[in-house]
């Protein structure tokens, strides 16, 4: 059974989450710290170069990493208080066991009763239902190494083919598209590329929020002369100044594109030399982009058709550029049609391949490039091989041990993976790295799933919402407690180091893997040394896949600050710039530059369809959700770290006054948001920086504050990538939820004068300050 | 030792995205460890997210410094404007309220005012203060007068600042249109009501978005 043991209040007494602050050692500046420790931060796919300062076996603060590279010693604030994730009294320092009786519902056993009793009963599941009722979500948070690990723990110790991982909600409609157009998924280069652009675009990405330091590289190029154009249904803060903003109806991006290409063909804004040599597919896109006129465009994107026009005729006229996209375009039912409809202006355009032409989608995830390369995906194998495919098949066997047929086949996607639990198919279920109560869209549907399992064990630091409902909880380790690399945002492989050590019997996840691999008789490949040593054994199983990792070493990427995969021997330099020409590939093999036989890049047809839940005359108000830059995906972290919790403590519902002022709401008043699957009530921000069609909540809280309550399962067909950033509610003037104040209030708009925010938001500039003096 | 000359702050609100990493590192600072001394606020949220970050500006002549009936509040030979000295500080709020750019905060628990010292225990052995380190903007900037003028062709640095019939000079630089002829930023005119009230430029951009 695994319904919750006890109340959802009385977890949170006991296992929190509870706020850490600055105290004793980590605010004694008399400490001189035993070490400084080189590595980065624990968050975002930006993977911003930090110091972490050891005192004790506790990380007590950190210095700047001025010499790393890509932020030079920037942090957004989450790496600022990163350390206080450390030496938290949420910790689990001891294995943990379900127990209605025990107060917090769970009771601390010694760590080798809970492995043995997890082995016990995995053993039962898959004795009694087959190796396929037993399912593995693993999350890209995690080291490459200990992604590539789950990959075979699944396929090769526990047999299932039940592998999936949450950059499903994350990374694939982009690899998607990008595998369909350029055969390889990565951002195609690295970010001083931006600097050189004459035009940014920027498409669904809250840059600010999500990838703060890639704003440096944004402002710089327009230091340079760069024009930014931004695609977002919100003024975000890298768009406030943009060159020109489309504020673009969520869930339309595809036409929007569409429609800059058609007035790109009309203008002849086309590089025809490289379309016809280093692409295929042309005439059939631009046949069906014709119906996308910029009248037609305009009145479906609820843009201003002279923004849309202005915007095509600064791309197309560009001799430089650089077009990225996030989340905004890839949350979608046809995410991966709005990802093609990008790269088709980008490859319309030739500007890719060459100095300051670039192209990327910004991952979200710390490890969300390398997390979904090597294996824990559903169709995946090592050196993004294709588990479908035979010789693939084969070449992984053969690193791993075993005969091609043991491999299982092709799983399904995580949200799959529920409804499979929900039907009685899987009954056994191991989670590490996904909090998918808190991340999944319908998450009252998932919570029902989760109650269904038979046998729930999660690997987890903290008691996240998801681990509340196991059986058995082994304390893993946090990312300063161990060594592995990770893939940043621009395909440049790094290095974790290790600051301390995990404390009582929690340890690193790849020994709990092989301690449950041997309590269940079945260590066979599973049992390392190091995480040394499992990179040693990715880098044979990369090599010759597209992801090829086979050249990178521990050493090269300490000394050369990062190496870019493809790497394919130790004295090749790797790959920053993917597609220029003569560069490494072992697909095209001199074709040309891009990752499939004749070497050539792929116009794909990207067709619109509405989202899968338009709103209508009942809920007539589009749902968008995302982040906020305080916290990180669904806060098990970063709803633990008491100044990240301050800078944004709740969610609150962000609409124009206009919808407001419809349904009588204020601002700072409370408002209830209601979906078909959930309803929720919170504070009110009323802003003109979103369309009046539209509103937002961000995603990273539980229980009665996720938005995931309200959103739609509706997926990609390809990428299975859920629909978070469309669906239909309706919204109204609320009474204050039970234990709140029904009071109005201020929101907390910065860190430090409360009451003068007050005035900031509430008070004329009159009363604030006093008329200025007369000058004579 | 004392900062280095050739190092000197500089503030671009136009850059700030109002993500808090200043404040969240001032605190991070061994002068004030535990304490944030940023001042990071919304100009006007309703209709824009235009954030600007308030460090000390280091005034030449410092009001607060000028007002202390207790002489506490000191500035070094380089030009850095100190947290007022405890055994001195009466807390008497005077400088909080005669700081023309809002900046120290007095601190009840400790009876004393404190305020950005430019993070002296950083700055003053060549480190980068660790607003201006963290800052994935650019709006904090610390560094030389050249890397200023190479990295930032748009805008130009100017230090003085009209209240009234008063100019104040500071150390401290705020960035502005390169193209822009003043020489000072009056910030009293910017207390208008034109100023702090534009009309809704949004307006129209909704205008055919709203169908």
């Amino acid at each position: 059974m695994a319904e919750l043991p006890r109340r959802e209040d009385e977890l949170a007494a006991v296992f929190g989450p509870h706020l850490n602050r600055m105290e004793g050692l980590r605010l004694d500046t008399g400490v001189t710290p035993d070490r400084i420790v080189d590595t980065h931060c624990c968050f975002c796919g930006q993977q911003c170069g930090i110091r972490l300062k050891v005192k004790d076996n506790t990380v007590v603060g950190f210095e700047p990493r001025y010499d790393f590279p890509f932020n030079r010693g920037m942090l957004c604030p989450k790496g600022v208080k990163r350390y206080l994730q450390g030496a938290h009294p949420d910790r689990l320092v001891r294995a943990q066991v379900r127990d209605p009786s025990a107060n917090g519902g769970f009771r601390s056993v010694p760590y080798d009763e809970a492995i043995r009793r997890t082995a016990s009963e995995i053993q039962r599941i898959q004795s009694t239902y087959g190796a396929d009722a037993m399912g593995v979500l693993s999350g890209a948070s995690l080291t490459t190494e200990k992604t590539y690990l789950m990959g075979k723990f699944a396929r090769v110790c526990l047999k299932t083919r039940y592998i999936d991982y949450n950059g499903r909600l994350c990374m694939v409609s982009a690899g998607a598209a990008n595998k369909k157009a350029f055969g390889i998924d990565r951002a195609a280069n690295p970010w001083e590329d931006i600097l050189g652009a004459e035009v940014i675009v920027i498409a669904g990405s809250n840059t600010a929020e999500c990838s703060p330091i890639t704003t440096s590289y944004v402002w710089q190029a327009r230091e340079n002369g760069g024009k930014l154009i931004v695609v977002d249904p919100r003024i975000t803060p890298i768009a406030r100044t943009a060159d020109v903003f489309l504020p673009v109806r969520p869930g339309r991006d595809v036409i929007l594109f569409n429609g800059l290409l058609n007035l790109m063909i009309e203008n002849d804004w086309l590089d025809h030399d490289f379309i016809e040599n280093h692409t295929v597919g042309f005439d059939a896109v631009a046949e069906h982009v014709k119906q996308w006129t910029p009248a037609r465009t305009a009145e479906a994107t609820g843009i201003a058709e002279k923004s849309i026009r202005r915007a095509a005729e600064l791309w197309g006229t560009a001799k430089t550029s650089f077009l990225m996209h996030a989340r905004g375009i890839e949350h979608h039912t046809h995410g991966v049609e709005n990802c093609l409809s990008t790269i088709n202006v980008v490859l319309a355009s030739g500007r890719i391949g060459r100095p300051n032409c670039g192209y990327g989608t910004v991952v979200g995830q710390g490890n969300g490039q390398g997390g979904r390369e090597h294996g824990q995906k559903a169709e995946q194998l090592p050196g993004w091989r294709d588990i479908g495919n035979p010789e693939h098949r084969e070449y992984i066997a053969g690193v791993w041990g075993v005969r091609p047929e043991e491999i299982p086949q092709a799983g399904v996607d995580c949200y799959e993976m529920f409804r499979k639990i929900d039907a009685g198919e899987i009954r056994g279920l191991l989670a590490i790295c996904f909090n998918p109560k808190v991340s999944l869209p319908d998450n009252a549907f998932v919570t029902r799933a989760l109650e269904k399992l038979e046998f729930f064990v999660a690997i987890d630091f903290f008691l996240s919402e998801t681990a509340q409902h196991a059986d058995v909880v082994l304390p893993g380790s946090l990312h300063e407690e161990d060594e592995g690399t990770v893939t940043q945002v621009e395909g440049r492989v790094i290095k974790i180091n290790k600051a301390v050590d995990p404390p009582g019997e929690a340890r690193q996840d790849w020994r709990i893997i092989g301690d449950l691999a041997s309590a269940l008789g079945r260590p066979h490949g599973m049992i390392y040394e190091s995480p040394r040593q499992i990179f040693e054994e990715l880098r044979v199983a990369s090599r010759g896949g597209v992801a090829d990792y086979s050249g990178i070493t521990y050493e090269r990427i300490e000394a050369e600050n990062g190496v870019f995969w493809p790497c394919p021997s130790e004295d090749h330099p790797g790959t920053p710039r993917l597609f220029e020409s003569g560069s490494y590939n072992p697909v095209a093999r001199g074709n040309g530059p891009y990752y499939f036989p004749d070497g050539k890049a792929r116009f794909v047809v990207a067709a619109y369809r509405p989202p899968a839940e338009d709103v209508d005359a009942e809920y007539p108000v589009i749902l968008t959700t995302g982040r906020v830059v305080s916290q990180f995906l669904s806060g098990t972290q970063t709803r633990r770290i008491g100044p990240l919790v301050d800078q944004y403590p709740e969610p609150r519902v962000e609409m124009h006054p206009r919808l407001a002022a419809k349904h009588g709401i204020s601002d700072g008043g409370w408002a209830k948001v209601e979906s078909r699957r959930g309803s929720m009530t919170l504070r009110a921000e009323v802003v003109t920086t979103i369309r009046p069609d539209t509103v937002f909540v961000p995603y990273h809280w539980a229980g009665r504050d996720s938005v995931n309550q309200l959103t739609i399962a509706a997926q990609d067909p390809v990428s299975k990538i859920p629909e978070y950033k469309v669906c239909a509610v309706r919204v109204s003037p609320a009474a204050a939820p039970a234990g709140r104040s029904g009071l109005p209030i201020a929101l907390p708009v910065h860190g430090s004068a409360g009451s003068e925010a007050f005035l900031v938001r509430t008070g004329s500039p009159k009363e604030r300050f006093p008329d200025p003096p007369q000058r004579g | 030792m004392v900062s280095s000359p050739d190092l000197e702050f500089f503030i671009d609100p136009n850059r700030c995205i109002g993500c808090q990493s200043c404040v969240a590192a001032c605190s991070e600072c061994d002068t004030h460890r535990g304490l944030s001394m940023i001042h990071l606020e919304y100009v006007r949220r309703p209709i824009s997210v235009q954030t600007i970050p308030v460090i000390c500006m280091h005034c030449d002549s410092p009001t607060c410094a000028e007002v202390c009936p207790a002489d506490a509040i000191k500035r070094t030979g380089d030009g850095v404007v100190q947290t007022a000295r405890k055994p001195r500080c009466i807390a008497c709020n005077n400088c909080v309220l005669a700081c023309p750019f809002g900046v120290p905060k007095m601190q009840a628990e400790f009876s004393l005012m404190m305020k950005c010292d430019m993070c002296y225990d950083r700055s003053s052995v060549g480190l980068k203060p660790m607003c201006a380190s963290v800052c994935p903007s650019g709006a904090l900037y610390y560094g030389t007068s050249e890397e200023i003028e190479r990295l930032r062709p748009r805008s130009r640095p100017i230090h003085a600042f009209r209240f009234g019939d008063q100019v104040i000079t500071t150390r401290v630089h705020m960035m502005v249109p390169r193209k822009s002829s003043s020489s000072q930023l009056d910030v009293t005119a910017a207390w208008s009501d034109e100023a702090v009230n534009p009309t809704d430029m949004l307006e129209n951009l909704y205008e055919e978005a709203a169908g």
